[in-house]
């Protein structure tokens, strides 16, 4: 691995499981480059651990490319770290300077307990999912596209929600740990397009129903979530999920 | 329950409430210092003191009263509610947390600001509401109305009094700078051609509404009015 000039402090949470008590744990690392992703850092880091014969710090991580939404990392006091739009895997040692001392945490969330280290559960999420992010049909040839028009705004808006990777990140850096804007930007992809229209007030109602039950707090609009969202998700999904809602409840017929 | 499942108990349906409840004492609270704002006149409050004497005995004001402070409780009590199952969410706190570089401090404060609005309610209502309805006021003024204006000249000779109202005015703007354009968006009232419009009323409605609201003990504090 390439090395450079960069020699850093990390104060990096280990915890052994969701049973015991954790604790920041110093570490040095040296002739980090500035080229390297936070977590190529991470793995230089792992390296050191293993050849001293200590436990390597466990965390999630898979497509490194900013696709996934597994690299969580509370970075100095921000999910994926000071850069805006980007997780961490494509946060780089050049957002850093020589000597920093960093500080890395796993979310923090009832709805997220710790797994190891700073790897979180994030099977919340997908039970919020499962309970109604979805458009049932029926298997077979899909219909001409152009049978179906959607006006181009309507389109944009959908795949700007549909941009949203899961990382958890929203849920994360609210002081209430709510899962607005996630459960938004779902709710919102399907809620924009005609294939979403049939389940619309039913899907809001069962997974904003499953979001309660999985402990994440109550939205105060306080925005920091679409403020470190990496893909930008606007609050306007909040808003358009609270509209549903109401609509569902107090409209709709359909009870669930 | 018929229909409606649990519109109101779930996390949407409780932020519905709280948006409902903070829209109407934001009505109120134009109401209010509107006919507050009438010492301004310099009359020696005779103006004022007729809209006081209204608002005391006008039947459809009094029934809204009650309301008011049903509101008010509701607004409070959900707050608190709120407040603590958000707690809740988030067992085990961050060690480093940087609140700052992604929302505003007040927007984070608003169950801080909402206690110390409440504080200063108490001692408010005990000033004036509790003396112009239960203790009784003292004097009446040239057209045979109750002087309320007299009350609140002696009260506002107090600096003590008259920072805690300052105080309290400053909590409510920033209460205000958060809770207006929040309570449109958790109502679902987002709109590109009227979030501009919404967010600039809010910031003016918060700082002249409190501005006003502060001159008050200000002006008779230092003799501005007679
Ligand atoms: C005249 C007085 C008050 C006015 C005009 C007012 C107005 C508002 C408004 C408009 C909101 C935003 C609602 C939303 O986001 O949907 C709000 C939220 C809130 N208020 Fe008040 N409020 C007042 C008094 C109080 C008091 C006395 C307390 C506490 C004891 C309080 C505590 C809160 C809290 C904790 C929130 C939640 C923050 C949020 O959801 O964004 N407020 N208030
Ligand atoms: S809304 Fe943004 S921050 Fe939240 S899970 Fe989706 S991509 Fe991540
Ligand atoms: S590892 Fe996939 S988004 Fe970072």
């Amino acid at each position: 691995m390439s090395t450079g000039n960069m020699n850093l402090t990390l104060k990096v949470w280990r915890q052994k499981n969701n049973k015991t008590a954790g604790a920041l744990v110093d570490y040095k690392v040296t002739d980090i480059s500035p080229d390297m992703s936070f977590l190529e850092m991470f793995d230089v880091l792992n390296e050191q651990l293993i050849n001293k014969g200590e436990e390597p710090v466990v965390f999630d991580h898979d497509c490194r490319e900013g696709i996934c939404g597994m690299c969580s990392m509370f970075i100095n006091g921000r999910p994926h770290g000071p850069k805006d739009l980007v997780t961490t895997c494509q946060l780089h040692m050049r957002s850093f300077k020589d000597g920093d001392t960093i500080v890395v945490e796993p979310w923090r969330a009832a709805a997220f307990p710790v797994v190891k280290d700073l790897a979180v559960d994030r099977s919340a999420f997908d039970r919020v999912i499962a309970a109604g992010g979805f458009i049932s049909v029926n298997t077979g040839n899909a219909q001409d596209a152009n049978s179906l028009p959607i006006p181009k705004m309507q389109a944009d808006a959908a795949f700007e929600a549909a941009a949203c990777i899961g990382c958890g990140a929203c849920v994360a850096t609210c002081k209430n740990a709510s899962a607005m804007l996630f459960v938004s930007a779902k709710i919102s992809q399907l809620a924009l397009l005609p294939q979403g229209q049939p389940e619309r007030y039913r899907r809001v109602q069962s997974m904003v129903a499953q979001m309660d039950s999985e402990g994440f707090g109550n939205c105060t609009n306080t925005g920091a979530c679409e403020a470190e969202c990496p893909k930008g998700i606007s609050l306007e999904n909040i808003a358009r999920m609270n509209r549903d809602f109401a609509s569902a409840k107090f409209i709709s017929e359909e009870t669930v | 329950m018929s229909g409606f499942g649990n519109a109101f108990s779930s996390s949407i349906g409780k932020k519905f409430i709280m948006g409902i409840t903070g829209l109407f004492l934001i009505l109120f609270l134009i109401v209010h210092c509107g006919i507050n704002a009438l010492i301004f006149l310099d009359d020696d409050g005779l103006k004022f003191n007729i809209g006081a004497h209204f608002m005391a005995t006008n039947w459809i004001i009094r029934a809204g009263e009650y309301v008011l402070f049903i509101g008010l409780l509701v607004h409070i009590f959900q707050a608190l509610r709120l407040t603590l199952q958000n707690q809740k969410a988030r067992p085990v706190k961050y060690a480093v947390n940087d609140g700052k570089a992604n929302s505003k401090w007040y927007s984070r404060s608003m169950g801080l600001l909402g206690t110390l609005l409440l504080i200063f309610l108490v001692v408010h209502l005990k000033d004036f509401w509790v003396v112009s309805r239960f203790t009784g006021i003292p004097t009446v003024d040239v057209n045979g109305h109750e002087n309320l204006y007299g009350v609140m000249k002696v009260k506002f000779q107090d600096p003590v009094r008259v920072g805690v109202y300052i105080l309290a005015m400053i909590s409510l703007c920033y209460h205000l700078l958060h809770g207006f354009a929040s309570a449109f968006q958790t109502m679902g009232w987002n709109h590109s051609k009227y979030n501009g419009i919404i967010k600039n009323v809010g910031v003016w409605y918060s700082i002249i509404i409190s501005l006003l609201f502060a001159a008050m003990p200000i002006a008779v504090y230092a003799g501005l009015i007679k």
